[in-house]
């Protein structure tokens, strides 16, 4: 199941080219640039590994591209996103984040289901990566 | 140089052979000749500097209308050394040369970060890398000015952080030639040796320039355009005296060139404050803008002995670091 998270998600995976062109809009408003990975696809999984610092005072792509392929290198088959921090006061947040990597297969999510006192239920979400079980193999045996 | 005299270096008949380029056109297109020109115009003397600029442009120029008509080329490299004494306007003219690569299409966006050693070597074991990187980072998609590059590199400290920087840099130099110009700055004699003793910087250097000491007449000139960017001017006698003040001032230890001229200027202008503030007389536009020959007379150059006779008396003010008559006036508060 393809993780949809953060801007243009729901577009095939964006190449080399189209992520430094993103970048180059975020530099552009003079956001700061930072890499994060992950391994963990959990939607509720906010606070993703950083790669280095935030890169502040960049001119041009070239920079975050570098060093986005050096955690590419070290994490392959990881979650890796690019995030804008716009420090603008009022602002002072995110404004972009965009998936730049993931693995090649990304087996989804199980649904459990809690019975809890009465005959309620409690929902929550568990990914099959992470209990390292995934999609295929649960129903290989 | 015609489109046909072109063809005439590759032995491949290029694909696009029969087309013609003007490149006079071509220059005008790029709009270096605008740069080339304020270069010429707003910058002293430095004929040797502003033909080798040209020379490069030039070659860049042809280059790109060679790869258009399909004759390859190496990506030609870009990096640069300029060597000269202080003040001799190598930081200006790689402003310039940052502003004709981005209009030839060399540079994307033509910014220029300045560093010294300082800001790319860590004091301690794994601070260096990242300092250096975030400084390339910085300077990607520019032009990385080094000043006194060759303090990155202390023979006599075989556990100096500085040689990391330099690996970095070079791998940077080599991998990266798309994203990043370097220009390597600083004295002729201790560049070469950085160089020498650097053979994979050396190697990856296409163009060296050298920057000429100003003659004493070009300084004054130098002095006239500053005080006029300011809004003010010497009077006749003035002039006079400052062309004695530049002949003993290049005798002085530290002399740093238009570096020199111009903070000497920044004394005279507190001189003249302070004669007219205790005159107490009222001023107009006239007198406010007017340093007078008193004004420049005032500095120590003409009240202390010449260099020649003070030769055998201990260093002069050698505490102070970079400029010897900045001592006269400075205030700490």
């Amino acid at each position: 199941m393809r993780i949809n998270q953060g801007c243009f998600s729901f577009l095939p995976d964006l190449d080399d080219t189209q992520i430094a062109a993103q970048i180059g809009y975020c530099l552009r408003q003079h956001w700061a640039v930072a890499i994060e990975f992950t391994d963990d696809p959990h939607p509720r999984n906010t606070y993703w590994s950083m790669w280095g610092l935030p890169m502040f005072d960049l001119a041009d792509a070239a920079g975050v591209m570098h060093e986005l392929r050096a955690c590419r290198e070290a994490n392959p088959e990881h979650y890796v996103r690019v995030n804008a921090f716009d420090s603008t006061k009022g602002w002072e947040t995110v404004r972009m984040s965009f998936i730049v990597q993931r693995p090649t297969k990304e087996p989804g999510f199980r649904l459990i289901r809690q019975e809890t006192s009465g005959r309620n239920l409690r929902y929550t979400l568990e990914s099959y990566a992470v209990t390292a079980a995934t999609e295929g193999a649960r129903y290989a045996g | 140089m015609s489109a046909s005299d072109l063809q005439g270096l590759s032995p491949a008949a290029p694909p696009a052979s029969d087309m013609h380029i003007d490149l006079a056109a071509e220059y005008a297109d790029a709009g270096i000749g605008d740069v080339l020109e304020r270069l010429e115009r707003d910058l002293v003397g430095l004929a040797p500097v502003k033909r080798r600029v040209r020379e490069i442009a030039a070659l860049l120029l042809v280059d790109r209308v060679r790869q258009r008509l399909g004759l390859t080329t190496a990506a030609p490299s870009l990096h640069m050394s300029f060597t000269g004494n202080p003040g001799t306007g190598k930081t200006t003219v790689a402003l310039r040369m940052a502003e004709i690569l981005q209009r030839l299409g060399y540079c994307r966006r033509g910014q220029v970060v300045a560093v010294t050693r300082d800001d790319l070597v860590g004091q301690y074991i794994g601070h260096t890398a990242p300092k250096t990187k975030e400084v390339l980072k910085r300077a990607m998609g520019g032009v990385l000015f080094i000043d006194e590059a060759y303090y990155l590199y202390r023979p006599e400290n075989e556990k100096d952080y500085g040689q990391e920087a330099i690996e970095i840099l070079l791998q940077v130099m080599e991998n990266q030639r798309d994203d990043l110009v370097v220009i390597l700055a600083g004295y002729a004699d201790r560049m070469e040796r950085f160089f020498e003793s650097n053979p994979g910087m050396k190697s990856r250097v296409a163009h060296h320039v050298d920057f000429p000491d100003y003659a004493n007449a070009e300084l004054g000139e130098i002095a006239e355009r500053m005080l006029a960017q300011w809004n003010y001017r010497f009077d006749p006698a003035a002039r006079l005296a400052f062309d004695e003040y530049i002949a003993l001032r290049r005798d002085r230890p530290h002399f740093a060139n238009a570096r020199s001229i111009r903070n000497a200027l920044d004394r005279m202008r507190m001189r003249q404050a302070l004669r007219l503030f205790e005159s107490g007389a009222t001023v107009d536009a006239d007198t406010l803008s007017t340093l007078s020959e008193a004004d420049v007379r005032a500095s120590r150059q003409f009240s202390e002995p010449s260099a020649a006779a003070r030769r055998d008396e201990p260093e002069f003010d050698s505490e102070l670091d970079f400029d010897p008559e900045r001592g006269a006036d400075r205030i700490d508060y």
